[in-house]
């Protein structure tokens, strides 16, 4: 289970280009959006893609991204229910 | 008539520094291909900005902000950027990622970057400025376009207090080396600082960001006066020749009355042709200059020798790295500029001491 939260980090701060920060700086409680993170609507779209392109999942309604990347341990349990590969 | 136009702040990112052109500790490169020497951009952009941006923007926003920064002045009016090729290294990983990716789930971020007016946007956006803002992308002639519109803006509204001109090209790993398949760069690496020794085709390359704060107001550190921009077609040298001289006929001036030509040789045997023609012909008796040795070749380089010529007219020194003719200039007042941008392509730049 914590292999897929490290996964997920090492994914965000390799496709995100977030240079500065360790797999260790993410807390899995952590805000990816606003005060946590600091990510911004460029950055949700570049996860829908990583969700699709690593676990086989679509959101198909983009207001679904709202529920989902609120952290890691949330985008990390849509994936175990969700994932397809 | 037109409006005289000064250059109050300047920014530049090149593959050397003031420092190393002006106490003759030019940096040598081996490669056909080299890079710009990056300052650290954190401490022009925040790092959460920063991290999306290629070094394309990231150079050019930094030397924004240099140049602003020098002509103390927050906000622009404007923003004028010329770009050949915009954003290659986006430009090659939303390519390469179509390819891989069988034209599927493809990111938004380099897809985005990979527009030629990106930097003018960032810089924009960056500085929170919604005024003026068009990128020119007219290969060689880029810097020089953005240069010209520069100038009908200022003599359109004198008043504005900052016009920001400038302009940017990076080098990304396939498309810049595409230049060894089309003659563009030279067959063998050789060493930089030897450019003009190699009697081959082809050239060197590398990136950079240059941008100048103009106004119509003469302030007490201005570094030049930009004086007239010109671009023109031209068949022959003798035809170059004719036009330059009657640029400078349009300027008050005769080729006698200047003390500096930068010219824009690129160690390319076929297009050092036509300055060598003009060395002995029309400006033999001018302190002649060359600088693509230090730079490299690419669209936008012209910026690099207009920051040389600033610094040149403040710190009334002249690198002998610079030189190509022994004929001293003491305090050089008029310093022109000659590029060749393609073949029948040609552009020029006069800057007078302010």
């Amino acid at each position: 289970m914590s292999d897929l939260r490290t996964e997920l980090k090492q994914s965000i701060i390799v496709q995100l280009n977030l240079e500065e920060l360790t797999i260790e700086d993410i807390d899995n409680n952590d805000s990816l959006f606003g005060d946590g993170l600091g990510l911004d609507s460029i950055d949700a779209l570049e996860l829908i893609v990583l969700l699709e392109k690593d676990y086989g999942i679509k959101l198909t309604d983009p207001n679904q991204g709202k529920e989902i990347f609120i952290s890691i341990n949330k985008m990390a349990e849509y994936i175990e229910s969700h994932r397809t590969k | 008539m037109s409006r005289t136009i000064y250059i109050t702040g300047i920014g530049a990112i090149s593959a050397q520094t003031e420092e190393s052109v002006f106490s003759e500790k030019s940096v040598v490169y081996t490669s056909n291909i080299f890079q710009a020497i990056s300052p650290n951009f954190k401490e022009y952009i925040p790092a959460m900005a920063l991290r999306r941006m290629s070094k394309a923007i990231k150079m050019g926003l930094t030397a924004v902000k240099m140049a602003l920064q020098d002509a103390n002045v927050e906000l622009p009016d404007a923003i004028i950027t010329g770009t050949g090729e915009g954003c290659k290294q986006d430009t090659e990983k939303f390519l390469g990622s179509m390819l891989s990716q069988e034209e599927d789930l493809l990111t938004p971020t380099s897809f985005i970057q990979s527009t030629h007016n990106t930097v003018g946007g960032q810089i924009a956006l960056n500085l929170g400025c919604s005024g003026y803002n068009v990128t020119y992308s007219q290969e060689r002639a880029s810097l020089e376009s953005a240069l010209i519109d520069s100038v009908l803006l200022l003599n359109e509204k004198p008043s504005l207090n900052s016009v920001l001109v400038g302009g940017v090209d990076e080098v990304s790993n396939k498309i810049t080396s595409f230049g060894y398949l089309n003659g563009f760069l030279k067959q063998e690496e050789i060493e930089n600082l030897s450019l003009f020794s190699h009697k081959s085709e082809g050239t060197i390359t590398s990136e950079g960001a240059f941008f100048f704060n103009l106004t119509t107001e003469n302030k007490k550190d201005s570094y030049a006066q930009l004086k007239a921009v010109s671009s023109f077609n031209a068949e022959s040298p003798i035809e170059v020749s004719e036009k330059i001289t009657e640029f400078l006929s349009r300027n008050s001036l005769r080729p006698k009355d200047l003390d500096i030509v930068f010219l824009g040789k690129n160690g390319d045997l076929d297009q050092d042709k036509v300055y060598d023609e003009l060395q002995y012909t029309i400006f033999p008796k001018t302190c002649q200059l060359a600088y693509k040795h230090l730079s490299g070749e690419f669209n936008t380089v012209t910026g690099f020798a207009i920051w040389l010529s600033c610094l040149i007219f403040r710190r009334q020194q002249i690198p002998d790295i610079l030189k190509l003719n022994a004929v001293p200039s003491s305090n050089p007042k008029n310093i022109l500029l000659y590029n060749l941008a393609s073949n029948t392509s040609h552009s020029v730049i006069l800057l007078q001491k302010p």
